[in-house]
C-alpha cells in the first residue's frame, strides 16, 4: 500500500488534502469521485473514455505529467473554460511521482 | 394515444432488455428515447469501444451489444418513439399513467419505467454570454432544416464530425460558410478532413483556426459574432453572419424526469432495492444508470438484472390476481407477438438394441 498526497480544490473553491493510492489503478477523476470532492453525475460522466471532459481540471503544481493522448487533447479542443494548463482527470493515471500535485476542478457544464 | 403495457423512457441497453423480459411475460413495450435512435451512451458516444464484462461475452463492441439487444426483442415487437423527450407524466384515475414528449405524442400506460441512463442527450452550448438571446433568432444548436440557410452566412464552431459535415453540405447552400475551431487538428473522419481542406482551397469555406468565437452582436437578431485567434498579439475580429451553429456534441442531463416528483439523490432516482426497483411513486420504476441505491453499480449487467426483476413486479401489479412462475426460456422457449417461436430442439429417444 503506497498512499501520495494529492492537493485538490473543488468546484467551490474548498482545498481538499486527500490520499490517493498508488496501486489500485485509479486516476484522478476517479479520486475526486471516491472523495466525493464534488456531485456524483457531475463528474466522470462518460466513465473515463475521454470523451465528455466532466473531469477538466487545471494543474497547479509544476509536476510533469504524462503528455495528453490524441483523445484527451481532441476532447479538450471542444471542452469549455479550457485553460493552457486544463487536464481530463480521468486521463492522469495516479503514480508515485505526482505526491504533492495540486489541481483545481474546472467549473461544470451548465 | 400510444398504448402498451410498459412504457420504457430511454432506449438504451437496460430499456431494451427489459422489451425482452417483459416479453417472456406477454407484456408489450413503447420506448422513448431523446436520440433519433436506439442503444443510449452505447451508440452515441462509445459505439466502437469493447466492452469486456457483458457475462458470456468475452469481448463486445458496445454498437453490436446493442444490434444483438435490437436482434434479441425483435419477436415481442417493441414500439418507438425516436429523436423526443418525455417531457410530463400525468397519473389518472385508474393509477395508470400518460408520458407527453416535447413534440406532444401521447403515451398512456399502466406501467412507467425509467430507464434513462444519465439523462437525455443535450446540445452542449458554449458559454458566451448573451447566447441565450439569439436562441431561434440566429442561434441553434441542431440543423433540423438546412433550407433555412440557404444564402445565408453561416458560422459553425467545432472540431468533430458534425461540424465538418454540416460545413461541408451548407458550403452548397449558403452564402458563406465560416468553420471556426480552437485547434488546427479536427477529429473526424480522415474523408471528410480532405474534403474540408479541398472546399477551402477552393474558396468555399473560410476557415479560421486556432480560433474561438468569443462574443456575439445583434438586437433582436443575431448581426455577428466576434472571433479570437489563438495567441494574444491578435486583436478580434467582427464577422458579420446571419447564423452561428455551435456544434460541441452532445451531453446528458436528467432534464425535465427531475421534475416529476420522484426523490432524486445524488442525480439519479432513489429505488428500492429490496424488491423491485420502483421508486417513490408507486407505478413508476427506475433501472439502470439512472437509479441509485445503497451499493449501486451502474454496469449494464446490473441494468439487465434490475430490468428483469422489475418486469416481474410490472406483471403482478398488472395482474394482481393471477398467479405466476418464472420460466426458463430453455423450458419454455421465446414465443414472439410475431407468431415467431423458438425453443430447444426435442431430445430424440431411441431404443437400443
Amino acid at each position: 500500500m503506497s498512499d501520495i498526497k494529492i492537493k485538490i480544490t473543488d468546484r467551490e473553491g474548498v482545498l481538499h488534502e486527500v490520499d490517493a493510492p498508488t496501486d489500485m489503478n485509479m486516476n484522478l477523476m476517479e479520486i475526486v469521485r471516491s472523495y466525493e470532492l464534488a456531485p456524483e453525475g457531475t463528474i466522470g460522466i462518460c466513465g473515463g473514455m475521454a470523451m465528455c471532459a466532466s473531469c477538466q481540471c487545471y494543474v497547479k503544481s509544476a509536476h510533469e505529467l504524462p503528455e495528453k493522448s490524441d483523445d484527451e487533447d481532441a476532447m479538450l479542443a471542444e471542452a469549455f473554460n479550457v485553460e493552457d494548463n486544463s487536464r481530463l482527470g480521468c486521463q492522469l493515471h495516479i503514480t508515485e511521482n505526482m505526491d504533492g500535485l495540486e489541481v483545481e476542478l474546472a467549473p461544470e457544464e451548465l | 394515444m400510444i398504448k402498451t403495457d410498459i412504457l420504457i423512457i430511454g432506449a438504451g441497453p437496460t430499456g431494451l432488455f427489459a422489451v425482452f423480459e417483459a416479453g417472456l411475460l406477454k407484456l408489450k413495450c413503447h420506448l422513448i428515447d431523446a436520440l433519433p435512435q436506439a442503444g443510449g451512451q452505447c451508440s452515441e458516444i462509445y459505439p466502437k469501444k469493447p466492452i469486456y464484462d457483458i457475462p458470456g461475452f468475452p469481448e463486445v463492441l458496445a454498437g453490436d451489444l446493442v444490434d444483438n439487444l435490437m436482434e434479441q426483442i425483435k419477436p415481442f415487437q417493441p414500439g418507438f418513439t425516436l429523436g423526443e423527450r418525455a417531457e410530463t407524466i400525468e397519473k389518472l384515475e385508474d393509477d395508470s399513467f400518460v408520458v407527453t414528449t416535447n413534440k406532444g405524442t401521447k403515451h398512456h400506460a399502466p406501467i412507467v419505467a425509467i430507464a434513462g441512463g444519465l439523462g437525455s442527450f443535450e446540445p452542449r452550448r458554449p458559454l458566451l454570454e448573451n447566447l441565450s438571446q439569439f436562441e431561434d433568432n440566429g442561434v441553434a444548436y441542431i440543423i433540423k432544416d438546412p433550407e433555412v440557410y440557404r444564402d445565408k452566412r453561416v458560422v459553425i464552431a467545432g472540431g468533430g464530425d458534425s461540424a465538418l459535415d454540416w460545413s461541408i453540405f451548407l458550403s452548397d447552400v449558403a452564402a458563406e460558410v465560416t468553420l471556426v475551431h480552437r485547434r488546427n487538428e479536427f477529429r473526424g473522419a480522415l474523408d471528410s478532413v480532405e474534403k474540408v481542406q479541398h472546399l477551402k482551397d477552393a474558396g468555399k469555406i473560410n476557415l479560421i483556426t486556432p480560433a474561438e468565437i468569443i462574443s456575439l452582436e445583434g438586437k433582436d437578431r443575431l448581426e455577428a459574432v466576434v472571433v479570437k485567434k489563438a495567441g494574444d498579439t491578435e486583436e478580434p475580429v467582427t464577422l458579420e453572419v446571419d447564423n452561428f451553429i455551435p456544434l460541441f456534441g452532445l451531453s446528458p442531463k436528467l432534464g425535465p424526469i427531475g421534475d416529476w416528483g420522484l426523490e432524486i439523490e445524488k442525480n439519479a432516482i432513489k429505488v428500492d432495492n429490496t424488491l423491485d426497483y420502483q421508486t417513490n411513486i408507486s407505478g413508476i420504476y427506475a433501472i439502470g444508470d439512472v437509479n441509485t441505491y445503497p451499493g449501486k453499480l451502474k454496469l449494464i449487467l446490473c441494468g439487465f438484472h434490475e430490468a428483469t426483476l422489475m418486469c416481474q413486479s410490472a406483471y403482478q401489479r398488472i395482474f394482481p390476481d393471477k398467479k405466476y412462475v418464472m420460466k426458463y426460456t430453455t423450458v419454455g422457449g421465446v414465443t414472439g407477438f410475431d407468431g415467431s417461436k423458438k425453443e430447444a430442439p426435442k431430445a430424440v429417444v431411441k431404443a437400443i438394441d
